[in-house]
């Protein structure tokens, strides 16, 4: 063998030894980019809610969850004086409970029924036309829906702001949750189980009610609690549907608060400011308490 | 909500989508979409563009580096945490603790702007766009990545040559989804943009988005505004439709 063979293999086995750990490097630096970006993303998370614990639980009493939302210049009294501002969010809290129930009236009866409908006719050209509205649905702004409940109930229904137009719009934001959801856990139902009522003779509607319904009854629960903490927090629609009102109420045809309105009152109005914090620390934890309730449910099904 | 708009449709026609003259001034009123139109295409490109980066990461996290171990599950039940969080909560922490740490940095004098919208818009979708990529990554099969191993392929050869190319459609599908979800995204964006009408001059300036407009100015609105806003509503309607329609096409087509 001569020198310059040898020394061309000692190259080559270089260049390879070189790319080879050159390898290895941008193997681990893109790990530790991968692991940086998620570290970045978790802590997003964790930043949000401590800043919301750490400036919201001072203001969390017993005056918050039972009386009404303060007005500004008691606020401002009380700021000016260094007490903590009097009155809670209880016109909040009863009102988005309230809508949130009306919506649920609304939408959890007729997104479980399209969900089945869907689900038992799977081929069916109506059925895909549904599925596919129910995406559109799903994507459209919460804003938009709330001009549409506007147009709709507002103006032609009760000429004015009010309940029902505020549930209307959420409600229009469960449905298509709802019916996938219903869709979904069906789905998951082993399909002898049907077999064998129908075997039975049991009528259609029977096999409906007394298979399908309680064999995926944890499946439906996980939608709707999802479905609903979904809606609870949202705000854009109600600004457009119900206004906000300073007083309890429960008329159907009035304007109404809700917590997230209240949160907006609060951040438009200075005197405020310490309780947008308990409020949205509440807000959200109420949110994710439901939130992680409907995984639960989901999960323990699954075993 | 045609209806609804058709005043405003009659009066200006398709000057509507290249006017940028927004006046509602009494005796000289004047609508024109194209300032919220640029806005909110370019808060939800920033968005989009800030939160690819993080979202990538966080699937390659939970769906390939640390799959099914107990510290992709806690990741990825955070990451959901984060679409749990209203919109308003997104705005406030935007608002109260963003606000002052961009003025901090010298970026904006007062805060406000599209690039504070854009970040605060790039956490709020993550969720969005790491749910359904995570899902495709995972999905590609064993014996590929074991195949390129086999080869001597190192994971971030594996990463790139064998799992991007299978899971493209989805992850594209995933971003564009998320992309939709930006687009119509309201409070955080109203609170934080600083709801000027002026055309944006870059990604520090002031603006306005479509929906941002029509929460401010919804209240007082009447008449030949209202409708107005009204149509800025069905041409937002009609945009993120589109754009849902697109991703959900790229999910069927590949899928």
């Amino acid at each position: 063998m001569n020198l310059t063979t040898i020394l061309s293999q000692k190259a080559n086995a270089n260049d390879l030894a070189d790319s080879f750990i050159g390898r290895k490097i941008k193997d681990r630096v893109f790990l530790g980019v991968v692991i940086l970006f998620s570290l970045l993303t978790i802590s997003m998370v964790l930043l949000i809610i401590g800043t919301l614990v750490f400036k919201g639980h001072h203001q969390i009493n017993w005056a918050f969850f039972t009386q009404t939302a303060p007005n500004t210049f008691d606020a401002m009294m009380a700021k000016s004086s260094g007490q903590l501002i009097p009155g809670g969010i209880v016109n909040g809290i009863t009102g988005s409970l309230y809508l949130v129930l009306i919506a649920s009236i609304i939408a959890i009866p007729f997104g479980v029924l399209i969900g089945i409908y869907v689900y038992e006719n799977q081929q069916s050209k109506y059925a895909s036309f549904l599925r596919d509205t129910a995406d559109v649905l799903q994507g459209v702004p919460s804003i938009v829906i709330g001009l549409i409940a506007y147009l709709w109930v507002v103006v032609h229904v009760t000429h004015g702001y009010s309940v029902l137009a505020g549930s209307v719009a959420l409600a229009i934001m469960m449905l298509p949750l709802i019916m996938r959801s219903t869709e979904e856990s069906l789905k998951m139902i082993p399909d002898t189980l049907k077999e064998a009522a129908m075997a039975l003779g049991t009528p259609y509607y029977k096999v409906i009610w007394r298979v399908l319904i309680p064999t995926s009854f944890s499946g439906l629960m996980t939608g709707i609690l999802l479905a609903i903490s979904r809606i609870l927090g949202e705000t854009a629609p109600l600004m457009l549907t119900t206004l906000g009102n300073p007083e309890i109420t429960w008329n159907i045809t009035k304007p109404i608060s809700a917590v997230p309105l209240l949160i907006w009152q609060f951040y438009n109005d200075p005197n405020m400011v310490d309780l947008i914090w308990s409020s949205t620390l509440f807000l959200m934890g109420f949110v994710l308490i439901l939130n992680l309730l409907s995984k639960w449910i989901a999960a323990k099904r699954k075993i | 909500m045609v209806r609804g708009s058709m005043l405003s449709i009659h009066q200006f026609g398709w000057k509507f989508l290249i006017s940028s003259e927004w006046n509602p001034t009494q005796g000289d009123e004047h609508y024109g979409a194209l300032l919220f139109i640029v806005g909110t295409l370019m808060t939800s490109v920033l968005a989009l563009v800030i939160a690819i980066p993080l979202a990538f990461s966080t699937s390659l996290f939970v769906a390939e580096y640390f799959k099914g171990t107990r510290v992709a599950s806690i990741v990825s039940t955070m990451v959901d945490l984060l679409a749990g969080i209203p919109s308003i909560i997104f705005g406030l922490w935007g608002f109260y603790i963003l606000r002052p740490f961009i003025v901090s940095m010298g970026l904006s004098p007062q805060g406000y702007g599209i690039f504070t919208s854009g970040l605060i818009l790039a956490i709020m979708i993550i969720p969005y766009a790491t749910s359904l990529s995570n899902t495709t990554i995972s999905m590609v099969s064993n014996e590929l990545k074991e195949a390129a191993y086999s080869l001597g392929a190192t994971r971030l050869e594996v990463i790139w040559n064998v799992i991007l190319p299978n899971a493209r459609s989805g992850i594209t599908a995933s971003y564009i989804l998320a992309f939709g979800r930006a687009l119509g995204e309201t409070l955080a964006v109203t609170m934080l943009i600083g709801n000027s009408n002026i055309m944006p001059t870059g990604i520090f300036s002031t603006g306005n988005t479509m929906s941002s407009v029509i929460a401010n100015q919804f209240g007082e609105a009447s008449g030949l505004q209202l409708s107005a806003l009204v149509e800025i509503g069905l041409l937002l309607f009609v945009i993120t439709t589109i754009i849902n329609a697109i991703g959900k096409f790229i999910i069927k087509k590949f899928a």
